[in-house]
């Protein structure tokens, strides 16, 4: 029984969790805007589910003070509302749709809040858990299930008040074995992100050019796990390492020097 | 009683006085001839302490010299030898017979001579003599004999330290035996007398009770012995028979009851405070292959008997405690009697000194329980608690990050930036919406630039996490592939026959153009050499660390 099945799943079906960063305090002031990024990671979610018919993508918006579940492969059946519009794929109308009614409420909530002096970070870790009880439930539903990973759109920066969560979601991923591909696309370093992928195995990048980065996300981060095997991909110099938490020693803005990062010989 | 005719000479120089030397009862008297002469001589016979005497051969007249205890020395010079000789033995019986004198009526005597001082002492002292030499109610030999015993006790009392009892046990005495017969001699001593009763309070009472009303002293100290030779020769099964027997024997077999009630009385006495986990750790005497007995042997007893044993720990802790407390008794006595109750009446005035009355116990009870307070018996105290105060941990974190977060701006501006981000960011997803993906979604220039990035910092990134940048690929590949690729033994023959084809060809050229074939060819010889060398260099190495790894391996092993 366990040989035919694993003859149905071959080994490159992936599952991917997207954990997309919807943080507008991040991208009110970007050159590049917010559509035009979304534009990039549509066409990547396509290609990535167009690589193998089993493939599937979840997405969880990553909000200021609150995270949601916006798209699920899996269950969307082919789009019946989006006809009407013109350009875009039906298939992800319903993403669109509830990327909207998520940012209504992420500004609903914080209309509530009375104090709004943190940095302006976005919910990794709220993310992160959600994505990681998601990736539970494929696990416990049966033999069958694509091999899951998550990957990690991020701009904003590192709020220290969540360090705990991260590396506490960082290791379950660890005990999970689901590696955590994390993309940096702000302007200052992300200890956090870097301190995921290095810990889980997965990839971190932080491209420079963001028009460019649909080619970025495809060349790296579209490889299932198995193909990861014989496919080099860039590896970071260093990891932060820096206890840059708790007790909230303060980064240093702009690029650390060599000399601060571990030199660490990742593993080939 | 008899008189001489002497010269008396206070020393040997003097010419002496002419008198009669009188030996009386207890004195030696001289009265000298001359009525007017104040060389009146009276000396008491106890104070007498020797006697020297001139030879007869000697040409030397026949001289006595007394000396008493004052150190003064008395010369009579006889008319003859036969005189002095006389003297002398008359004086020699008279000091012999004060010494042997008994004293009578010695309590009244002792009680009035105790309590004074010398000088009271010498008053009364003449006194006493007057009234009862006298009255004839003692003679003088007996009075002095008494006195001088007096003085002696005195002076051992005043000028001696207190003499304490014997460290060695009374049961380390052994008894002497006959060969010829069954029998075993013990030799008692008073000394011996009054360890056995300090040590063993039951024997004493059991001397006082039966004593001279059951049986003799005699036949207690035999019983008493008969018990120890039981005991020496650990057969309890015979010492149960005659304990059952003789209910005297009976007394000494068994232990020591009184002993058992001071102990009892003394371990209630004992702070409950004490530990004694830590006193039950230290008793090995009850396991399994321990116990010394009296005689170093050790044997199995049934419990029945078990009474009949003593231990050898018991019997060395009595008599630590007898020694340590001293000797508290005056009484040297000859009779064992009143020894015995002398120890008794000790016994009874230390024993009620001890005793608390019923409120100092109290009291004392009282203090213990303060002392030792037990946990868990305690009221419950309410403390006052003081209530958790956590406070926000982002505080801390904010005053650390000054330089990250942007001035604030007061919330009012902030809160309208959001809105407007959430504006903005509203604005995009519909823009996206209806427009739908760009096109084209990204320009070919822009990737291609992405994919030579990636690939340089792929590539850059293997050569500086490579661990010698010197190093080339083929050395990254392990020793045996890269001995294949390189076919090393090969590749050297190679090597070597073009290093000895470069000579030849040197060799066949013609003198003039070999200067410039030779500098042609130098390079590429020196880098033959080179290559030589280095490859000898590095098996040498290699064969080293394999020779020190396979060492080292052994070492490890072994």
């Amino acid at each position: 029984m366990a040989t035919v099945a694993s003859k149905l799943y071959s080994d490159d079906v992936s599952l991917l969790v997207l954990l997309l960063d919807t943080n507008p305090l991040f991208w009110s002031n970007r050159s590049t805007t917010f559509s035009q990024f979304l534009s990039h990671v549509l066409a990547f979610l396509n290609a990535v589910l167009g690589l193998n018919q089993l493939n599937r993508v979840v997405v969880i918006a990553t909000g200021y003070c609150s995270c949601d579940y916006i798209y699920d492969s899996s269950l969307t059946l082919s789009g019946n509302s989006e006809s009407g519009r013109t350009g875009m794929p039906a298939l992800f109308g319903s993403l669109l749709e509830k990327l909207e009614d998520f940012i209504d409420k992420d500004e609903e909530l914080i209309k509530e809040q009375e104090h709004d002096e943190r940095i302006a970070s976005s919910l990794l870790s709220g993310s992160l858990s959600m994505a990681l009880c998601y990736i539970q439930r494929i696990f416990r539903s049966g033999h069958l299930h694509p091999q899951p990973r998550i990957l990690c759109l991020q701009g904003s920066p590192d709020g220290p008040e969540q360090y705990v969560a991260v590396m506490n979601s960082i290791f379950s991923a660890q005990r999970l074995m689901v590696p955590i591909d994390s993309c940096y696309i702000g302007t200052q370093n992300s200890a956090f992100l870097q301190q995921a992928s290095y810990i889980t195995g997965g990839v971190h990048h932080a491209p420079k050019q963001l028009d460019g980065l649909f080619q970025f996300l495809t060349t790296i981060f579209a490889t299932d796990l198995h193909t990861r095997s014989f496919v080099q991909l860039p590896k970071p110099v260093g990891v932060d390492f820096r206890a840059s938490s708790v007790f909230g020693q303060s980064k240093l803005d702009g690029a650390s020097t060599v000399s601060d990062k571990k030199r660490k010989a990742p593993d080939s | 009683m008899s008189d001489w005719q002497v010269k008396y000479k206070s020393s040997l120089k003097d010419r002496g006085t002419e008198g009669i030397l009188k030996l009386r009862e207890g004195m030696l008297l001289f009265v000298p001839n001359d009525p007017t002469s104040d060389s009146k001589l009276k000396v008491l016979t106890p104070n007498i302490k020797s006697q020297k005497y001139t030879k007869e051969g000697s040409k030397k007249p026949a001289w006595l010299n007394l000396s008493n205890k004052q150190g003064d020395s008395h010369i009579f010079e006889f008319q003859n030898y036969q005189d002095m000789h006389a003297c002398r033995a008359l004086i020699t019986k008279a000091l012999a017979k004060c010494e042997e004198e008994q004293p009578k009526k010695p309590a009244a005597v002792l009680t009035s001579a105790e309590q004074l001082s010398i000088a009271d002492l010498e008053l009364r002292f003449k006194r006493l003599h007057k009234e009862f030499v006298e009255t004839k109610v003692l003679t003088e030999d007996e009075f002095w004999a008494t006195r001088k015993k007096l003085l002696g006790k005195d002076s051992i009392r005043k000028s001696k330290q207190q003499v304490g009892l014997k460290s060695m046990m009374v049961s380390g005495i052994k008894p002497s035996t006959d060969g010829r017969t069954n029998r075993v001699t013990f030799n008692l001593t008073s000394e011996i007398i009054f360890q056995i009763f300090a040590e063993k309070p039951a024997v004493r009472q059991a001397f006082i009770n039966y004593v001279p009303s059951k049986m003799t002293e005699k036949d207690f100290w035999t019983k008493y012995f008969r018990a120890e030779y039981l005991y020496s020769t650990k057969n309890t099964a015979v010492a149960a028979a005659e304990a059952a027997e003789d209910e005297e024997l009976a007394v000494f077999l068994k232990p020591d009851e009184i002993l058992a009630q001071e102990a009892r009385q003394k371990i209630r006495r004992v702070d409950p405070t004490l530990d004694m986990e830590a006193d039950q750790g230290d008793d090995y005497t009850h396991l399994m292959d321990h116990g010394i007995q009296r005689d170093g042997t050790m044997d199995v007893v049934e419990p029945q008997n078990g009474q009949f044993r003593r231990s050898l720990l018991q019997d060395l802790n009595r008599h630590a405690a007898v020694v340590l407390e001293g000797r508290n008794i005056d009484v040297d006595s000859e009779n064992t009697r009143s020894v015995a109750e002398a120890l008794a009446r000790v016994k009874q005035v230390s024993k009620a000194d001890g005793e608390t009355t019923k409120d100092a116990n109290q009291e004392r009870l009282a203090r213990m329980s303060r002392l030792a307070e037990m946990e868990d018996l305690q009221a419950p105290q309410n403390f006052p608690l003081a209530p958790l105060s956590i406070k926000d941990p982002r505080d801390y974190f904010e005053s650390q990050q000054g330089n990250v977060v942007n001035e604030p701006r007061g919330a009012g501006t902030l809160k309208r930036n959001v809105h407007e981000a959430y504006g903005s960011l509203k604005e995009s997803i519909l823009e996206i919406r209806t427009k739908g993906l760009r096109d084209p979604l990204i320009k070919p220039e822009v990737a291609f630039e992405v994919f030579r990035s990636l690939t340089q910092t792929i590539s850059t990134a293997k050569n500086i996490i490579g661990k010698n940048p010197r190093e080339s690929f083929l050395d990254r590949l392990p020793k045996s592939t890269r001995d294949e690729v390189l076919h090393v033994g090969k590749l050297k023959d190679a090597m070597s026959n073009s290093y000895s084809q470069l000579e030849a060809m040197k060799e066949s050229v013609q003198s003039e153009l070999r200067h410039q074939l030779s500098l042609l060819v130098r390079p590429m010889q020196q880098a033959l050499d080179a290559a030589f060398q280095h490859y000898d260099a590095d098996l040498q190495r290699r064969t080293a660390k394999s020779a020190r790894g396979s060492a080292g391996e052994a070492n490890g092993s072994v």
